[in-house]
Protein backbone atom coordinates (compact mmCIF):
# COMPACT_ATOMS: atom_id res chain seq x y z
CA UNK A 1 0.00 0.00 0.00
CA UNK A 2 1.27 3.42 -0.79
CA UNK A 3 -0.18 6.03 1.64
CA UNK A 4 0.75 8.89 -0.35
CA UNK A 5 -1.44 7.73 -3.27
CA UNK A 6 -4.56 7.90 -0.63
CA UNK A 7 -3.84 12.14 0.05
CA UNK A 8 -6.06 14.11 -1.85
CA UNK A 9 -4.33 16.42 -4.98
CA UNK A 10 -5.27 19.25 -3.51
CA UNK A 11 -3.49 18.62 -0.24
CA UNK A 12 -0.84 16.89 -2.00
CA UNK A 13 -0.14 19.60 -4.47
CA UNK A 14 -0.43 22.48 -1.54
CA UNK A 15 3.06 23.87 -1.12
CA UNK A 16 4.87 23.35 2.12
CA UNK A 17 5.26 26.62 4.67
CA UNK A 18 8.08 28.46 2.50
CA UNK A 19 9.92 28.69 6.24
CA UNK A 20 9.99 25.00 7.20
CA UNK A 21 13.71 24.35 5.45
CA UNK A 22 14.66 28.06 6.95
CA UNK A 23 13.16 27.03 10.22
CA UNK A 24 15.32 23.88 10.52
CA UNK A 25 18.83 26.14 9.30
CA UNK A 26 18.25 28.38 12.50
CA UNK A 27 17.43 25.40 14.96
CA UNK A 28 21.00 23.71 14.15
CA UNK A 29 22.57 26.77 14.64
CA UNK A 30 24.04 27.41 17.65
CA UNK A 31 24.36 31.15 19.35
CA UNK A 32 21.35 32.58 17.16
CA UNK A 33 19.41 35.68 17.69
CA UNK A 34 16.11 35.26 16.63
CA UNK A 35 14.13 38.31 14.48
CA UNK A 36 12.45 35.71 12.74
CA UNK A 37 9.55 34.70 15.06
CA UNK A 38 5.73 36.08 14.47
CA UNK A 39 4.77 36.84 18.24
CA UNK A 40 4.95 38.86 21.04
CA UNK A 41 8.38 37.96 23.63
CA UNK A 42 5.81 38.59 25.99
CA UNK A 43 4.55 36.23 28.28
CA UNK A 44 0.98 36.50 28.52
CA UNK A 45 0.04 39.53 31.34
CA UNK A 46 0.08 37.73 34.98
CA UNK A 47 -3.49 38.83 35.88
CA UNK A 48 -4.77 37.12 32.95
CA UNK A 49 -2.69 33.78 33.87
CA UNK A 50 -4.23 33.70 37.27
CA UNK A 51 -7.60 34.39 36.03
CA UNK A 52 -7.49 31.29 34.05
CA UNK A 53 -6.55 29.81 36.95
CA UNK A 54 -8.85 30.63 39.13
CA UNK A 55 -11.24 29.69 36.17
CA UNK A 56 -9.83 26.11 36.83
CA UNK A 57 -9.84 26.39 40.41
CA UNK A 58 -14.10 27.25 39.76
CA UNK A 59 -14.39 24.02 37.61
CA UNK A 60 -14.86 25.86 34.28
CA UNK A 61 -13.56 22.77 32.20
CA UNK A 62 -16.82 22.20 30.27
CA UNK A 63 -18.09 23.24 26.43
CA UNK A 64 -19.51 26.71 26.20
CA UNK A 65 -22.14 27.30 23.72
CA UNK A 66 -20.69 27.08 20.07
CA UNK A 67 -20.46 30.47 19.43
CA UNK A 68 -18.52 30.95 22.91
CA UNK A 69 -19.66 32.49 26.20
CA UNK A 70 -21.68 34.89 25.82
CA UNK A 71 -20.31 37.17 28.25
CA UNK A 72 -17.14 37.06 26.59
CA UNK A 73 -18.95 37.93 23.33
CA UNK A 74 -20.41 40.72 24.76
CA UNK A 75 -17.21 41.95 25.95
CA UNK A 76 -16.21 42.12 22.32
CA UNK A 77 -18.77 43.67 21.48
CA UNK A 78 -18.30 46.53 24.00
CA UNK A 79 -14.68 46.55 22.58
CA UNK A 80 -15.10 46.82 19.39
CA UNK A 81 -17.32 49.59 19.86
CA UNK A 82 -15.20 51.49 21.83
CA UNK A 83 -12.10 51.01 20.28
CA UNK A 84 -12.86 51.18 16.69
CA UNK A 85 -16.95 52.38 16.57
CA UNK A 86 -18.29 49.27 15.49
CA UNK A 87 -21.87 48.08 16.25
CA UNK A 88 -22.43 44.19 16.46
CA UNK A 89 -25.07 42.21 18.15
CA UNK A 90 -23.68 39.90 20.50
CA UNK A 91 -26.05 36.82 20.14
CA UNK A 92 -26.16 37.07 16.64
CA UNK A 93 -23.07 38.51 15.02
CA UNK A 94 -20.33 37.36 17.01
CA UNK A 95 -18.38 33.91 17.03
CA UNK A 96 -15.27 33.07 19.41
CA UNK A 97 -12.84 31.13 17.15
CA UNK A 98 -9.64 28.93 17.49
CA UNK A 99 -7.51 31.99 17.09
CA UNK A 100 -8.45 34.68 13.62
CA UNK A 101 -6.45 31.54 11.85
CA UNK A 102 -9.95 29.16 12.17
CA UNK A 103 -11.84 32.57 11.05
CA UNK A 104 -9.71 32.65 7.70
CA UNK A 105 -10.77 29.19 7.10
CA UNK A 106 -14.53 29.24 7.86
CA UNK A 107 -14.68 32.24 5.80
CA UNK A 108 -13.51 31.03 2.96
CA UNK A 109 -15.38 27.63 3.14
CA UNK A 110 -18.29 29.80 3.46
CA UNK A 111 -17.82 32.03 1.04
CA UNK A 112 -16.26 30.37 -1.91
CA UNK A 113 -18.12 28.11 -4.80
CA UNK A 114 -15.41 26.44 -6.73
CA UNK A 115 -13.87 28.73 -8.97
CA UNK A 116 -13.95 31.68 -7.11
CA UNK A 117 -11.18 34.41 -7.38
CA UNK A 118 -9.84 36.08 -3.86
CA UNK A 119 -7.67 38.89 -4.21
CA UNK A 120 -4.55 38.60 -1.31
CA UNK A 121 -2.62 41.63 -1.00
CA UNK A 122 1.16 39.98 -1.32
CA UNK A 123 3.33 40.28 0.58
CA UNK A 124 1.25 38.69 3.40
CA UNK A 125 0.59 35.84 6.08
CA UNK A 126 1.18 32.70 4.93
CA UNK A 127 -2.04 30.88 5.69
CA UNK A 128 -4.99 33.05 3.25
CA UNK A 129 -3.68 31.49 -0.40
CA UNK A 130 -3.73 27.53 1.18
CA UNK A 131 -7.17 28.51 3.06
CA UNK A 132 -8.62 29.65 -0.68
CA UNK A 133 -7.20 26.98 -2.31
CA UNK A 134 -8.68 24.08 0.48
CA UNK A 135 -12.26 25.82 0.47
CA UNK A 136 -12.11 24.98 -3.88
CA UNK A 137 -11.35 29.22 -5.02
CA UNK A 138 -8.80 30.41 -6.68
CA UNK A 139 -5.89 33.09 -4.94
CA UNK A 140 -5.01 35.56 -6.91
CA UNK A 141 -2.23 37.66 -5.14
CA UNK A 142 -2.26 41.47 -5.66
CA UNK A 143 1.16 42.80 -5.61
CA UNK A 144 1.87 46.31 -3.64
CA UNK A 145 5.32 47.82 -3.54
CA UNK A 146 7.73 49.25 -1.31
CA UNK A 147 7.48 52.38 -3.24
CA UNK A 148 4.00 52.34 -1.95
CA UNK A 149 5.16 51.42 1.42
CA UNK A 150 3.37 48.07 0.57
CA UNK A 151 -0.28 49.52 0.60
CA UNK A 152 -3.12 48.48 -1.71
CA UNK A 153 -2.91 50.07 -4.67
CA UNK A 154 -7.18 50.52 -5.83
CA UNK A 155 -5.72 50.78 -10.11
CA UNK A 156 -3.92 47.55 -9.69
CA UNK A 157 -6.62 46.13 -7.42
CA UNK A 158 -9.21 47.13 -9.53
CA UNK A 159 -6.91 45.81 -12.62
CA UNK A 160 -7.23 41.86 -11.29
CA UNK A 161 -10.82 42.20 -10.67
CA UNK A 162 -12.97 39.74 -12.56
CA UNK A 163 -16.26 38.07 -13.20
CA UNK A 164 -15.03 35.83 -10.70
CA UNK A 165 -13.81 37.67 -7.83
CA UNK A 166 -15.63 37.40 -5.13
CA UNK A 167 -13.53 38.36 -2.21
CA UNK A 168 -11.05 40.55 -1.15
CA UNK A 169 -8.91 39.45 1.45
CA UNK A 170 -7.41 42.67 3.52
CA UNK A 171 -4.87 42.06 6.13
CA UNK A 172 -3.58 45.83 7.56
CA UNK A 173 -1.50 46.74 10.11
CA UNK A 174 0.20 43.70 7.94
CA UNK A 175 2.41 41.05 8.85
CA UNK A 176 5.24 41.32 7.18
CA UNK A 177 5.76 44.28 6.11
CA UNK A 178 4.22 46.26 9.21
CA UNK A 179 2.15 48.65 6.39
CA UNK A 180 -0.60 50.41 7.79
CA UNK A 181 -3.55 51.49 5.25
CA UNK A 182 -5.07 55.05 6.87
CA UNK A 183 -8.78 55.85 6.45
CA UNK A 184 -8.72 57.20 3.04
CA UNK A 185 -6.82 54.96 1.85
CA UNK A 186 -9.22 52.36 2.97
CA UNK A 187 -12.20 54.23 1.46
CA UNK A 188 -10.62 54.15 -1.89
CA UNK A 189 -10.73 50.27 -1.64
CA UNK A 190 -14.32 50.78 0.13
CA UNK A 191 -15.23 52.23 -2.95
CA UNK A 192 -14.04 49.34 -5.65
CA UNK A 193 -15.01 46.81 -3.46
CA UNK A 194 -19.29 48.55 -3.46
CA UNK A 195 -18.86 49.35 -7.23
CA UNK A 196 -17.81 45.10 -7.67
CA UNK A 197 -20.16 44.36 -5.51
CA UNK A 198 -17.15 42.03 -3.28
CA UNK A 199 -17.09 40.74 0.47
CA UNK A 200 -14.01 41.61 2.00
CA UNK A 201 -12.25 39.47 4.56
CA UNK A 202 -10.33 42.09 6.87
CA UNK A 203 -7.43 40.26 9.06
CA UNK A 204 -7.34 43.31 11.79
CA UNK A 205 -5.11 40.93 14.57
CA UNK A 206 -2.44 43.34 14.63
CA UNK A 207 -5.10 46.93 14.96
CA UNK A 208 -3.85 47.37 18.89
CA UNK A 209 -0.08 47.70 17.30
CA UNK A 210 -0.49 50.82 15.46
CA UNK A 211 1.99 53.50 16.24
CA UNK A 212 0.43 56.61 14.46
CA UNK A 213 -3.19 57.47 15.24
CA UNK A 214 -6.25 55.41 15.80
CA UNK A 215 -6.53 52.25 13.72
CA UNK A 216 -9.24 51.89 11.71
CA UNK A 217 -11.28 48.93 11.18
CA UNK A 218 -12.77 48.35 7.07
CA UNK A 219 -16.14 47.38 8.79
CA UNK A 220 -16.25 50.81 10.65
CA UNK A 221 -15.88 52.65 6.77
CA UNK A 222 -19.41 53.78 5.30
CA UNK A 223 -21.63 50.82 4.09
CA UNK A 224 -18.90 47.81 4.37
CA UNK A 225 -20.54 46.80 7.91
CA UNK A 226 -22.14 43.94 6.46
CA UNK A 227 -19.58 43.36 3.36
CA UNK A 228 -16.59 43.00 5.77
CA UNK A 229 -16.26 39.82 7.92
CA UNK A 230 -13.71 40.98 10.37
CA UNK A 231 -11.48 38.86 11.97
CA UNK A 232 -9.85 39.47 15.15
CA UNK A 233 -8.43 37.75 18.32
CA UNK A 234 -6.20 37.73 21.01
CA UNK A 235 -3.06 36.85 20.50
CA UNK A 236 -0.52 40.12 19.43
CA UNK A 237 -2.47 42.86 21.68
CA UNK A 238 -2.81 40.84 24.73
CA UNK A 239 0.50 38.11 23.99
CA UNK A 240 -1.93 35.46 24.21
CA UNK A 241 -0.90 33.43 21.00
CA UNK A 242 -0.87 29.86 22.62
CA UNK A 243 -4.40 30.32 24.16
CA UNK A 244 -5.70 30.15 20.30
CA UNK A 245 -8.46 32.62 21.11
CA UNK A 246 -9.76 34.31 18.09
CA UNK A 247 -13.34 36.11 16.67
CA UNK A 248 -15.75 36.64 14.08
CA UNK A 249 -17.82 39.96 13.57
CA UNK A 250 -20.16 40.19 10.83
CA UNK A 251 -23.41 40.38 9.46
CA UNK A 252 -25.83 37.64 11.20
CA UNK A 253 -26.75 35.47 7.88
CA UNK A 254 -22.67 35.05 7.16
CA UNK A 255 -21.68 34.71 10.91
CA UNK A 256 -24.74 31.31 11.18
CA UNK A 257 -23.63 29.84 8.09
CA UNK A 258 -19.94 30.23 9.72
CA UNK A 259 -21.36 28.60 13.16
CA UNK A 260 -22.23 25.95 11.22
CA UNK A 261 -19.37 24.30 10.34
CA UNK A 262 -17.30 25.19 13.34
CA UNK A 263 -20.27 23.66 15.32
CA UNK A 264 -19.46 20.40 13.39
CA UNK A 265 -14.99 21.30 13.54
CA UNK A 266 -14.33 22.82 16.59
CA UNK A 267 -17.63 22.63 19.01
CA UNK A 268 -16.49 25.24 20.25
CA UNK A 269 -12.90 27.00 21.27
CA UNK A 270 -10.95 26.25 24.75
CA UNK A 271 -13.63 27.47 27.86
CA UNK A 272 -9.85 28.13 29.85
CA UNK A 273 -8.63 30.18 26.77
CA UNK A 274 -12.52 31.96 26.87
CA UNK A 275 -12.15 32.74 30.05
CA UNK A 276 -8.67 34.87 29.93
CA UNK A 277 -9.96 36.60 27.32
CA UNK A 278 -12.19 37.87 29.41
CA UNK A 279 -10.11 38.85 31.95
CA UNK A 280 -7.60 40.27 29.14
CA UNK A 281 -11.16 42.59 27.62
CA UNK A 282 -12.02 43.57 31.22
CA UNK A 283 -8.56 44.45 32.74
CA UNK A 284 -5.79 43.99 30.00
CA UNK A 285 -6.14 47.57 28.92
CA UNK A 286 -2.82 48.95 31.01
CA UNK A 287 -0.69 46.15 30.36
CA UNK A 288 -1.71 46.31 26.72
CA UNK A 289 -0.81 50.04 26.36
CA UNK A 290 2.80 48.97 28.28
CA UNK A 291 3.17 46.42 25.49
CA UNK A 292 2.42 48.48 22.73
CA UNK A 293 4.73 51.49 23.85
CA UNK A 294 7.73 48.96 24.19
CA UNK A 295 7.46 48.06 20.28
CA UNK A 296 6.84 51.52 19.20
CA UNK A 297 10.58 52.57 20.97
CA UNK A 298 11.82 49.25 19.72
CA UNK A 299 10.55 50.03 16.11
CA UNK A 300 12.11 52.96 16.27
CA UNK A 301 15.29 52.34 17.16
CA UNK A 302 15.21 49.25 14.49
CA UNK A 303 14.17 51.45 11.32
CA UNK A 304 17.12 53.80 13.15
CA UNK A 305 19.85 51.35 12.65
CA UNK A 306 19.05 49.69 9.73
CA UNK A 307 18.58 52.69 7.92
CA UNK A 308 21.78 53.74 9.39
CA UNK A 309 24.15 50.70 8.04
CA UNK A 310 22.65 51.83 4.26
CA UNK A 311 19.63 49.29 3.95
CA UNK A 312 16.93 51.00 2.25
CA UNK A 313 13.64 50.82 5.15
CA UNK A 314 10.27 52.39 4.82
CA UNK A 315 8.75 53.46 8.25
CA UNK A 316 6.65 50.67 9.45
CA UNK A 317 3.43 51.80 11.01
CA UNK A 318 2.07 48.95 12.49
CA UNK A 319 2.32 45.47 13.67
CA UNK A 320 5.89 44.09 15.19
CA UNK A 321 8.32 43.84 11.85
CA UNK A 322 10.39 46.12 9.69
CA UNK A 323 11.03 45.22 6.08
CA UNK A 324 14.02 46.78 4.73
CA UNK A 325 14.97 46.17 1.37
CA UNK A 326 18.47 44.12 1.02
CA UNK A 327 18.52 44.17 -3.01
CA UNK A 328 21.71 46.25 -2.56
CA UNK A 329 23.67 43.73 -1.57
CA UNK A 330 22.71 41.97 -4.98
CA UNK A 331 21.50 39.12 -2.81
CA UNK A 332 18.51 37.27 -3.33
CA UNK A 333 16.00 37.36 0.10
CA UNK A 334 16.67 33.78 0.64
CA UNK A 335 20.27 33.60 0.24
CA UNK A 336 20.82 36.65 2.49
CA UNK A 337 18.58 35.41 5.48
CA UNK A 338 20.61 32.07 4.92
CA UNK A 339 24.03 33.92 4.93
CA UNK A 340 22.97 36.02 7.42
CA UNK A 341 22.23 32.79 9.78
CA UNK A 342 25.41 30.82 9.27
CA UNK A 343 27.66 34.61 8.96
CA UNK A 344 26.17 36.64 11.84
CA UNK A 345 24.11 34.50 13.88
CA UNK A 346 20.90 36.12 13.31
CA UNK A 347 17.70 34.89 12.19
CA UNK A 348 15.21 37.12 10.05
CA UNK A 349 12.81 35.65 7.55
CA UNK A 350 13.03 35.99 3.52
CA UNK A 351 10.39 38.13 2.18
CA UNK A 352 9.64 35.64 -0.67
CA UNK A 353 8.08 33.35 2.52
CA UNK A 354 5.00 35.90 2.27
CA UNK A 355 4.86 35.81 -1.09
CA UNK A 356 6.51 36.66 -4.59
CA UNK A 357 6.17 40.75 -3.81
CA UNK A 358 8.61 40.08 -1.16
CA UNK A 359 11.50 39.66 -3.18
CA UNK A 360 14.37 41.86 -2.22
CA UNK A 361 13.60 42.28 1.58
CA UNK A 362 13.30 40.36 4.76
CA UNK A 363 11.56 40.37 7.85
CA UNK A 364 12.78 41.40 10.98
CA UNK A 365 10.58 41.23 13.98
CA UNK A 366 11.14 43.20 16.88
CA UNK A 367 9.05 41.48 19.19
CA UNK A 368 12.17 40.77 21.41
CA UNK A 369 14.63 42.86 23.71
CA UNK A 370 15.87 45.82 23.22
CA UNK A 371 19.79 44.39 24.00
CA UNK A 372 18.98 41.79 21.98
CA UNK A 373 18.02 43.83 19.20
CA UNK A 374 20.75 45.91 19.79
CA UNK A 375 23.00 42.85 19.26
CA UNK A 376 21.60 41.79 16.27
CA UNK A 377 21.68 45.42 15.05
CA UNK A 378 25.67 45.25 15.54
CA UNK A 379 25.60 41.85 13.60
CA UNK A 380 24.18 42.39 10.71
CA UNK A 381 25.71 45.50 10.13
CA UNK A 382 29.10 43.85 10.54
CA UNK A 383 28.14 41.44 8.33
CA UNK A 384 27.03 44.17 5.59
CA UNK A 385 30.40 44.95 5.48
CA UNK A 386 31.97 41.44 4.23
CA UNK A 387 29.28 41.08 1.03
CA UNK B 1 10.28 68.11 25.10
CA UNK B 2 6.55 67.22 26.02
CA UNK B 3 6.14 65.98 29.34
CA UNK B 4 5.30 62.45 28.07
CA UNK B 5 8.78 62.33 26.14
CA UNK B 6 10.32 63.14 29.10
CA UNK B 7 8.50 60.73 31.40
CA UNK B 8 9.77 58.36 28.35
CA UNK B 9 12.99 58.34 28.83
CA UNK B 10 13.37 58.11 32.72
CA UNK B 11 11.46 55.18 32.48
CA UNK B 12 13.50 53.56 29.53
CA UNK B 13 16.65 54.32 32.00
CA UNK B 14 14.94 53.44 34.93
CA UNK B 15 14.59 49.87 32.98
CA UNK B 16 18.22 50.15 31.73
CA UNK B 17 20.52 52.08 32.07
CA UNK B 18 22.68 50.56 30.73
CA UNK B 19 21.52 52.22 27.02
CA UNK B 20 23.43 54.84 25.51
CA UNK B 21 21.00 58.43 24.88
CA UNK B 22 22.56 57.46 21.19
CA UNK B 23 20.10 54.14 21.83
CA UNK B 24 17.71 56.31 23.75
CA UNK B 25 17.02 58.75 20.97
CA UNK B 26 16.65 56.38 18.15
CA UNK B 27 13.96 54.74 20.59
CA UNK B 28 11.91 57.72 20.81
CA UNK B 29 12.83 59.41 17.31
CA UNK B 30 14.81 62.61 19.69
CA UNK B 31 17.76 64.18 18.28
CA UNK B 32 21.02 62.94 20.47
CA UNK B 33 21.53 66.57 22.15
CA UNK B 34 18.13 66.50 23.40
CA UNK B 35 18.28 62.96 25.31
CA UNK B 36 22.20 64.12 26.84
CA UNK B 37 20.45 67.73 27.78
CA UNK B 38 17.72 66.10 29.71
CA UNK B 39 19.40 63.33 31.40
CA UNK B 40 22.07 65.79 32.58
CA UNK B 41 19.63 68.06 33.90
CA UNK B 42 17.82 64.91 35.97
CA UNK B 43 20.83 64.13 37.16
CA UNK B 44 22.02 67.20 38.31
CA UNK B 45 18.50 68.21 40.26
CA UNK B 46 18.60 64.31 42.07
CA UNK B 47 15.73 63.31 39.57
CA UNK B 48 18.01 60.41 38.72
CA UNK B 49 19.42 60.06 42.08
CA UNK B 50 21.74 57.16 40.61
CA UNK B 51 22.93 54.44 38.60
CA UNK B 52 22.37 51.45 40.25
CA UNK B 53 22.81 47.15 39.65
CA UNK B 54 20.40 45.03 41.25
CA UNK B 55 22.23 41.96 42.65
CA UNK B 56 21.30 38.84 43.63
CA UNK B 57 23.78 38.67 46.48
CA UNK B 58 23.01 35.64 47.75
CA UNK B 59 23.48 34.28 44.46
CA UNK B 60 26.90 36.01 44.28
CA UNK B 61 27.92 33.88 47.61
CA UNK B 62 28.03 36.73 50.08
CA UNK B 63 26.51 36.20 53.58
CA UNK B 64 23.97 39.17 53.75
CA UNK B 65 21.25 38.81 56.20
CA UNK B 66 18.31 41.73 55.90
CA UNK B 67 15.70 42.88 58.51
CA UNK B 68 12.93 44.77 58.30
CA UNK B 69 12.30 46.62 61.56
CA UNK B 70 9.47 48.33 62.95
CA UNK B 71 10.07 51.58 64.69
CA UNK B 72 7.78 53.63 67.13
CA UNK B 73 8.98 57.06 67.33
CA UNK B 74 8.07 60.42 69.53
CA UNK B 75 7.76 63.34 66.29
CA UNK B 76 9.87 66.55 67.32
CA UNK B 77 8.34 70.00 67.55
CA UNK B 78 8.68 71.80 64.32
CA UNK B 79 10.18 69.15 62.50
CA UNK B 80 8.17 66.27 63.05
CA UNK B 81 9.30 62.73 61.51
CA UNK B 82 12.47 64.43 59.83
CA UNK B 83 15.13 64.49 61.98
CA UNK B 84 15.18 61.11 64.03
CA UNK B 85 14.57 59.56 60.36
CA UNK B 86 18.18 61.21 59.60
CA UNK B 87 19.77 60.45 62.70
CA UNK B 88 18.29 56.87 61.24
CA UNK B 89 19.15 56.91 58.04
CA UNK B 90 22.81 58.35 58.31
CA UNK B 91 23.92 54.93 59.43
CA UNK B 92 25.50 53.13 56.28
CA UNK B 93 23.82 49.65 57.60
CA UNK B 94 20.73 51.06 57.60
CA UNK B 95 19.60 50.46 52.77
CA UNK B 96 15.79 51.99 53.22
CA UNK B 97 13.91 54.03 55.80
CA UNK B 98 10.36 54.86 55.17
CA UNK B 99 7.74 56.95 56.99
CA UNK B 100 4.82 54.71 57.28
CA UNK B 101 0.66 54.85 58.07
CA UNK B 102 -0.51 53.17 60.88
CA UNK B 103 0.40 50.85 63.98
CA UNK B 104 3.72 52.29 63.68
CA UNK B 105 6.24 54.99 62.31
CA UNK B 106 9.11 54.43 60.34
CA UNK B 107 9.75 50.95 58.14
CA UNK B 108 14.16 50.46 58.24
CA UNK B 109 15.61 47.92 56.35
CA UNK B 110 18.83 47.05 57.74
CA UNK B 111 21.75 44.69 56.35
CA UNK B 112 24.46 43.30 57.97
CA UNK B 113 26.66 40.27 57.86
CA UNK B 114 24.62 38.18 60.23
CA UNK B 115 21.83 38.11 62.46
CA UNK B 116 23.91 39.06 65.44
CA UNK B 117 25.35 42.12 63.56
CA UNK B 118 21.97 43.47 62.75
CA UNK B 119 20.38 42.53 66.20
CA UNK B 120 23.91 44.36 68.02
CA UNK B 121 23.12 47.33 65.39
CA UNK B 122 19.45 47.60 66.57
CA UNK B 123 20.11 46.83 70.48
CA UNK B 124 22.98 49.96 70.31
CA UNK B 125 22.62 51.63 67.86
CA UNK B 126 18.87 52.58 67.09
CA UNK B 127 16.97 51.23 70.34
CA UNK B 128 18.77 53.84 72.29
CA UNK B 129 18.10 56.71 70.24
CA UNK B 130 16.85 59.44 71.85
CA UNK B 131 12.54 59.55 70.47
CA UNK B 132 12.77 55.81 69.61
CA UNK B 133 10.00 54.51 71.63
CA UNK B 134 10.21 50.94 70.24
CA UNK B 135 11.28 48.74 67.52
CA UNK B 136 9.96 44.93 66.23
CA UNK B 137 12.94 43.72 64.40
CA UNK B 138 11.32 40.92 61.49
CA UNK B 139 14.49 38.74 59.28
CA UNK B 140 14.29 38.34 56.00
CA UNK B 141 13.97 34.57 55.28
CA UNK B 142 14.72 34.72 51.44
CA UNK B 143 14.07 37.24 48.91
CA UNK B 144 11.79 36.34 46.11
CA UNK B 145 10.90 40.06 44.07
CA UNK B 146 12.76 43.34 44.65
CA UNK B 147 11.79 46.78 42.98
CA UNK B 148 10.54 44.61 40.37
CA UNK B 149 12.51 42.44 39.75
CA UNK B 150 12.12 38.55 40.25
CA UNK B 151 15.25 37.02 41.13
CA UNK B 152 14.67 33.58 39.81
CA UNK B 153 12.63 34.28 36.83
CA UNK B 154 11.66 31.07 35.69
CA UNK B 155 9.96 32.42 32.13
CA UNK B 156 12.23 31.27 29.79
CA UNK B 157 11.43 32.22 25.86
CA UNK B 158 9.68 29.07 25.12
CA UNK B 159 8.82 30.31 21.39
CA UNK B 160 9.82 28.87 18.26
CA UNK B 161 13.01 30.04 17.09
CA UNK B 162 11.20 30.97 13.43
CA UNK B 163 7.13 31.17 13.13
CA UNK B 164 5.01 33.21 10.02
Amino acid sequence: MNPASFIAPVVRELPPSGIRRFFDLVAETKGVISLGVGEPDFVTPWHIREACMYSLEKGYTMYTSNHGLLELREEIVNYLAKNFALRYDPKREILVTVGASEGVDLAMRTLLCPGDEVLIPDPSYVSYMPCVTLAGGRAISVPTRAEEEFKLNPAVLESLITPRTKVLVLCYPNNPTGAVMTESELLSVAEIVERHNLIVVSDEIYAELTYEGKPVSFAALPGMRDRTVLLSGFSKAFAMTGWRIGYVATNADFLAAMVKIHQYTMLCAPVMGQMAALEALRNGETEKKRMVTTYDQRRRFVVAALREMGLDCFEPKGAFYVFPSIKATGLSSADFAERLVLEAKVAVVPGTAFGSSGEGHIRCSYATSTPHLKEAMSRIKDFLTTL
Amino acid sequence: MTEATKRSILAILAENNRLAPEDIAAMLCLPVEEVTNFIREMEESNVIVKYNTLINWEKAGEEIVTALIEVKVVPQREVGFDTVAERIYRFPDVKSVFLMSGGFDLTVLVEGKNMKDVALFVAEKLATLEYVQSTATHFVLKKYKQDGVIFEDKEDDHRLIVSP
